[in-house]
């Protein structure tokens, strides 16, 4: 009675909604995420290098990031500034509040600290001078954090753009700072004399302890304090929020205020222990980075630290390789590690269900 | 059966993770034939139907249509199969008239041309009874006339095999027997019916066979004239069930609840509720019955302080007389604002003012410990304001509302924080500690997952991987541990399968016995009938009536549903004197 005009045939493949796996392993998949990035990395090197095999490619990477003990103090240096960062805008990720901000957060709160040092430092005792560096950068940070939640919460504005927008806002202010102190200079400022971190054990060691016992306080915050329950419940559900009584904006307003005082924390440390300066690129994109390390790590302090020294690892044997021939080179890798990591949590909810061969039953012509 | 087979299916079985929605399901329908497909919620009667209108793909097995097997990997397919599906939720374009709606998407080489196809669509209509006008836009229509343009959809794409799901889950007596009628025409025309549906009565009205899904098996196909509502719920459940729910007579029944010419619009300026007034009395269920989205759920979170009011009074009588002031949510200065309006009385008779008998204030250390020893009582009920308040004023204010929402993971429950937490939700802020205490929220989850039997791996596991009932458990257990003096509960057995909701009735009543004024948004209009103390009717955000519930029929509330006004509005005035 009624024709078809067009035979379809069964698909190729289709998607199947995986049990959840055991915990093995998802880590084998991810290993060989890991593996099969690092030999498309290798592959690409002798393609696009020259004097590079494979085996060359990852002993320099491994060489590169820990070949000396100055690396390896390199290595957990910039570890220790991309995991405090990242832990600053854990807080607001876990609320679903999209602070792209961390940048220009960290960015003033340096340019506090170094205003505070360039006016006041040699006035005053070296400790007290610590102090209100300190103090100027978290509240620096912390403004820079609240105010767009305060927008978010007061009128419902964009908070990616408003955080992204902000971060202008900040290297706009430090050029203006820097034009305004040395003018003669090239708008360079030189390393202050004041306001210096006490060097303990070794001059990165005092850094390294602070971030740690950050982690610590963090994941405390979050998980077992009661401000960190309600930013867990107005991130995963804001009618739940309203629903048991808790005031969304209140909650919003105060979790940014905390995210941005860690970045001013963290641009103190940028200045007090290690640059005792300021440039408009000081903080070098770690906001952004930062992105990437909480939300690998699923927002979780603790597994930070591993996905923190992951990145800057492979930032620093990329360096090692590529740098010479094409300062974009690490940045490639990376992006192809970091590809094949995201992209292997597919394959960890989902698996691939394929058209069984043969077919039985006549399905001729 | 000397018909021709229209659609067929062999072995087919789908799995979501580890979940069977079907495990190899063998059915057929009829041409001519009207099959109702039946089961509990979550027995995979959806799923088996969209993989028949090509929504998903099977696992193994294969469908056959006229005999001859079929890949169908798309809707499209489908329709190329003349396999049509009406979903529950409608697919339509608010600002498109009906015959646009209709001829959306349709590729058949011809020009377009409106006035041509809105004389099919009239053709189509008139040949099956419907009533649509193909130039009304969608905006203007009723859920009953959406329901009638995508099932003309269907039919205009020269569909012969459609699937309706859940049809008359979005209309009332009424207009489901107009529905049926429709779909008696289309039988005699030969088409091929697939009606899903878990109401019993439904299946024995229109059904020609009964195909009975149960955890994704498919148990038997009968014959609708050869059996019974008993024997239906049998094959569905599993076991015998008996049917009925206890309604024990109110006792001590007073006003709790007192609610006068509430009003709101939305952000849109939309009137949602319309002068709602009534009353929830302890002792007693209220059941609340109108077609979804009058307002039913704007009304109780009104009442639960979510929405910002136009106009009206939300009173609540605390039953607190002779009973002692405790700081169990309230606050020193509440203590004192109830001593300044002279409610406040100590346990012999004195009056308590805040003051001494020389008259001077007594320190707040004195106080504190007068309102811990217990020794300062209500001198009468307390009434309070709900207007205006927030939630967590609401619960500051010592008042015990409990509120089961319709949306249970999206506001009641936390779907990705695990049971414990989301007992929490309730009570974290007990104490001055800046950390959460777990403890007894973990006690409460063992003794919730104990005492309603709920089915999880453990109190660790998130919300979101339960199944509905048992999620639905989990929710009305914490807001009934609550000691709630309120207990309101929107659509709370939507979803579930017939055991759970018998415990979710059973709950309900037992809170009633308790003294608790419980209000009951409903759909199933038999259970309203047979659960209920009083019932109000809204429609559109109106109240339409109040009847009581021994004496309705489904037929009076039908009519209300519909805001059939003129005899109710007296009736209404009357009853709520």
């Amino acid at each position: 009675m009624k024709t078809i005009e067009k035979r379809t045939r069964e698909p190729l493949f289709h998607v199947v909604k995986r049990d959840s796996l055991p915990v093995w392993k998802g880590m084998l998949i991810r290993v060989i995420a890991v593996v099969a990035a690092i030999l498309l990395c290798a592959l690409l090197s002798v393609i696009m290098l020259e004097n590079v095999d494979p085996i060359k490619f990852v002993t320099t990477l491994f060489d590169g990031a820990i070949g000396s003990q100055r690396r390896l103090w390199k290595l957990a240096k910039d570890t220790a500034v991309l995991l405090c960062i990242s832990l600053a805008v854990t807080p607001a990720f876990r609320m679903k509040f999209w602070n792209i901000g961390a940048e220009g957060q960290t960015l003033v709160g340096a340019l506090a600290s170094v205003a505070v040092a360039y006016y006041l430092g040699g006035k005053m005792p070296e400790p007290l001078l610590l102090v209100l560096m300190l103090v100027a950068s978290v509240a620096a940070g912390a403004v820079w954090g609240g105010l767009p939640a305060l927008c978010k919460a007061k009128w419902n504005t964009n908070e990616t753009l408003f955080t992204l927008m902000m971060n202008y806002v900040a290297t706009g202010l430090v050029a203006y700072f820097l034009a305004l102190w040395c003018p003669s200079n090239g708008s360079v400022l030189g390393r202050l004399d004041f306001g210096h971190l006490p060097v303990v054990l070794h001059e990165y060691f005092l850094l390294i302890v602070v971030t740690l016992v950050l982690t610590a306080i963090v994941y405390v915050y979050l998980h077992y304090t009661k401000h960190g329950y309600e930013i867990s419940v107005v991130g995963e559900s804001e009618n739940t929020a309203r629903y048991i009584g808790i005031n969304v904006g209140k909650v919003i307003v105060r979790t940014m205020i905390v995210s941005g005082a860690i970045c001013g924390l963290a641009g103190f440390l940028i200045v007090g222990a290690l640059d005792h300066s300021i440039t408009t690129t000081s903080v070098g994109g770690l906001g952004f980075t930062a992105i990437m390390v909480s939300w690998l790590a699923k927002f979780n302090p603790l597994i930070m630290v591993g996905t923190s020294l992951f990145i800057t690892f492979l930032q620093q044997g990329c360096a090692e390789i590529g740098s010479a021939v094409d300062p974009s080179f690490p940045n490639i890798i990376v992006g192809i590690v970091l590809f094949f990591i995201i992209g292997c949590e597919f394959f960890i909810g989902y698996k691939l269900q394929f058209r069984k061969f043969p077919k039985k039953g006549g399905r001729a012509s | 059966m000397s018909k021709p087979i229209a659609l067929q299916t062999k072995g087919v079985t789908k799995r979501f993770g580890s979940v069977v929605a079907n495990n190899n399901v063998d059915l057929c329908v009829h041409r001519g034939e009207i099959l109702a497909i039946l089961g509990e919620n979550g027995c995979g009667k959806t799923t088996l139907m969209n993989m028949i209108a090509g929504i998903y793909y099977p696992d193994s097995g294969s469908i056959l249509v006229d005999g001859e097997e079929v890949v169908i990997r798309s809707p499209k397919d489908a329709f190329r199969h003349g396999i049509g599906m009406i979903h529950q939720h409608f697919k339509l374009v608010d600002l498109f008239t009906a015959a646009e709606n209709i001829v959306l998407g349709v590729d058949d080489g011809k020009k377009y041309n409106i006035k041509e196809v809105n004389a099919r669509v009239a053709k189509i209509a008139e040949k099956y009874g419907f009533h649509v006008d193909p130039k009304k836009k969608i905006y203007e229509m009723s859920v009953s006339e959406k329901q009638t343009v995508e099932i003309l959809k269907v039919l205009y794409r020269g569909a012969d095999i459609l699937i309706l799901d859940e049809p008359s889950a979005v209309l009332t007596p009424q207009e489901t027997d107009k529905l049926f009628d429709v779909l008696r025409r289309m039988r005699e025309d030969g088409k091929s019916i697939l009606i899903i549906t878990h109401k019993l009565h439904e299946v024995m009205a229109i059904s020609d066979r009964v195909a009975v899904l149960r955890k994704g098996e498919h148990i038997a196909t009968v014959e609708t004239a050869r059996t019974s509502p008993a024997e239906l719920t049998e094959m569905m459940v599993g076991k015998k069930v008996a049917l009925n729910i206890d309604r024990p007579l109110p006792h001590d029944v007073r006003d709790r609840l007192v609610i006068k010419g509430l009003s709101m619009t939305d952000a849109e300026g939309v009137r949602i509720l319309d002068d709602i007034t009534f009353t929830a009395k302890a002792g007693e269920i209220l059941g609340i019955a109108g077609i979804a989205g009058s307002g039913q759920r704007e009304l109780l979170e009104s009442i639960a302080g979510l929405h910002h009011l136009q106009d009206g009074s939300i009173t609540y009588y605390n039953p607190k007389k002779d009973k002692p002031i405790t700081f169990y949510h309230k606050s020193f200065e509440r203590v004192m604002e109830l001593a300044g309006e002279g409610m406040l009385r100590y346990v012999d008779g004195r009056e308590f003012t805040g003051k001494d008998e020389q008259g001077r204030a007594l320190s707040r250390k004195t106080i504190c410990a007068q309102v811990e020893a217990g020794v300062i009582l209500f001198k009468d009920d307390e009434v309070i304001n709900l207007r205006e308040k927030t939630p967590l004023q609401i619960r500051e204010l010592g008042v015990r509302l409990s509120f089961v929402p319709e949306d249970r993971l999206g506001m009641g429950l936390v779907g990705n924080m695990d049971i414990v937490d989301n007992m929490m939700l309730r009570s974290y802020r007990r104490g001055q500690s800046v950390f959460v205490d777990r403890k007894k929220p973990g006690d409460l989850a063992h003794t919730i997952v104990h005492d309603l039997e709920v089915v999880t791996p453990s109190t660790h596991t998130p919300v979101r991987r339960l199944s509905g009932g048992n999620v639905q458990k989990v929710l009305v257990g914490r807001e009934i541990a609550a000691a709630p003096t309120v207990l309101m509960a929107a659509y709370p057995v939507r979803g579930l399968d017939i055991n759970s909701s018998y415990t979710i009735y059973n709950l309900l009543t037992e809170q009633k016995e308790r003294g608790v004024a419980v209000v009951f948004v409903g759909e199933d209009l038999d259970v309203l009938l047979e659960l209920c103390d009083r019932i109000l009717v809204i429609c559109a955000g109106r109240v339409t009536g109040v009847l009581d519930a021994r004496n309705a029929t489904k037929e009076e509330i039908g009519l209300l549903m519909t805001g059939d006004r003129e005899s109710s509005d007296a009736e209404t005035d009357k009853k709520e004197e």
